[in-house]
């Protein structure tokens, strides 16, 4: 291979473990921001439902104001304003909380779409209100909502390349490290596409099996 | 407070009325339930019969009157002048006499078959949980459903999840029972199964029962009195002999007519 062609193969597979160890990074954060996306989003959709004024309103405009602006700008507003954490942590307690908003209409959507009659016979069998949200319409709610999980999880993982704005090595920055110091940026960041349709591909053929399965 | 012996009713309705915004589906009604009778409602779609099921199991709110059950004011209550809802704890402490069979069976497809009979009697009635397995499975014999204990409640056809459902009511042990229409979604091969499982219930149990049905015949065998509803008002209340057969009143006459096809 000439010194004039774009593709090197030997490069591309030298940054290999580089960013695997940088999937690695990308991988922990969004199963950690999901995690905060799930349980946040739960409480907020939980919240949204109570009659009172004074915790939702102030609530959605929180979650309006998460939802409008880009998480690009949140990540490093936080990160800049938060210097004693660690960017690692920010990132994936940013993006937790971002999806959490996204996280909290899927809650919102699975919750109304367990039939009237359930809670009906939830009465008809003089449960708690405690007891039929554990027993009965959670259960049945967060079924409907695995297949957003999923797809949230997939576009959550697909954003981790912004967390190169607050230092952390996840796959993207790995693969432009790679290219600053070699400057074979075009295998670098062709492995770093393929690594990401890798994992993200297959991902989607669940979550999409998963919809028909529960549809 | 509870009564139930002597002559005090089971159900009483007094001047209940209930509005769906403009709509005026019960307009002061008054009837009464002695304790052990069962009693079938008939009338037109729209004639209040379900409404008024729904409303002995809170699952509607009443927009004025009382119900008591066993003499105790339920949903709502007299403070001197003043008529107000009574509070939810209070409600469930009544609310655990009653148990509804629905038109669409309700079972939590969460939940396996015998997990849907023994959820509220151990989680509101505090039995142990071999206790309420014992007597569910006691139960699942009573309508056929032994063998079907451990499935998901989707494994079932429509007049299998009917008995479950019935065996769930009955596991509250509850003194009044309700059942809506509780044969409307079956294919008609199927209702037999289900009637003559709430026969014997009828014929071994001494339940209180309030039915709104289509299944005129067998309205006639297990009911001790039928109410004929017409625009929330009851029209005519005979033994389900002179019903049937004999009715007075002109509005039954149609009905009955349309229905039997007579």
């Amino acid at each position: 291979m000439n010194d004039d062609s774009i593709w090197d193969w030997e490069r591309a597979w030298e940054v290999l473990p580089d960013l695997l160890a940088g999937l690695w990074v990308t991988i922990q954060i969004t199963v950690l921001g999901m995690i905060i996306a799930s349980v946040l989003g739960l409480f907020i959709a939980l919240a949204m439902r109570t009659p009172s004024k004074w915790l939702t309103t102030p609530l959605k405009f929180l979650v309006d104001f998460i939802r409008m602006t880009p998480v690009l700008v949140q990540l490093v507003f936080v990160y800049l304003l938060l210097t004693a954490v660690p960017g690692y942590v920010v990132g994936f307690v940013v993006l937790g909380v971002h999806y959490a908003t996204y996280m909290s209409e899927v809650y919102r959507a699975g919750i109304e779409a367990v039939p009237k009659g359930q809670w009906e016979a939830a009465t008809a069998l003089n449960m708690s209100k405690g007891r039929t949200w554990r027993a009965v319409i959670l259960p049945q709610a967060i079924r409907n909502t695995l297949p957003g999980l999923g797809n949230y999880a997939i576009s959550m993982f697909k954003e981790t390349p912004f967390l190169f704005a607050i230092s952390v090595t996840e796959m993207y920055k790995a693969g432009q490290d790679y290219g600053a110091n070699t400057f074979s940026y075009i295998e670098a960041l062709t492995m770093v596409g393929l690594l990401f349709l890798a994992v993200s591909y297959p991902t989607s053929l669940l979550v999409r099996r998963m919809e028909i399965r529960l549809a | 407070m509870t009564n139930t012996s002597g002559d005090v009713p089971a159900i009483e309705f007094r001047d209940v009325t209930k509005r769906f915004g403009d709509n005026v589906v019960l307009d002061g009604l008054n009837f009464s339930v002695p304790q052990g009778q069962r009693i079938t409602l008939i009338g037109p779609s729209g004639s209040g019969k379900t409404t008024i099921l729904r409303l002995l199991m809170t699952l509607e709110e009443l927009s004025g009157g009382l119900i008591l059950i066993d003499g105790d004011p339920y949903t709502h209550e007299y403070k001197g002048e003043k008529w107000v809802a009574v509070p939810e704890k209070r409600r469930r402490v009544v609310r655990n006499r009653v148990g509804m069979v629905f038109q669409q069976f309700n079972l939590f497809p969460n939940m396996t078959v015998l997990e849907n009979i023994i959820e509220s009697p151990v989680h509101v009635l505090g039995k142990s949980k071999a206790e309420a397995i014992a007597d569910a499975e006691r139960l699942l014999e009573k309508v056929g459903m032994s063998e079907k204990r451990d499935f998901n409640t989707n494994q079932l056809s429509g007049g299998q999840q009917q008995r479950v459902a019935i065996a769930r009511a009955l596991a509250m042990d509850p003194e009044i029972l309700l059942l809506d229409e509780v044969t409307s979604a079956l294919d008609p091969e199927i209702v037999a199964d289900v009637l003559d499982v709430l026969r014997e219930i009828a014929e071994t149990t001494d339940i209180t029962m309030l039915l709104v049905t289509h299944e005129m015949q067998f309205a006639r065998e297990v009911s001790d009195r039928v109410l004929m509803f017409d625009k929330g008002q009851i029209v005519e209340e005979a033994d389900p002999e002179t019903m049937f057969t004999n009715p007075s009143h002109e509005r039954t006459k149609e009905f009955l007519k349309a229905v039997l096809g007579g």
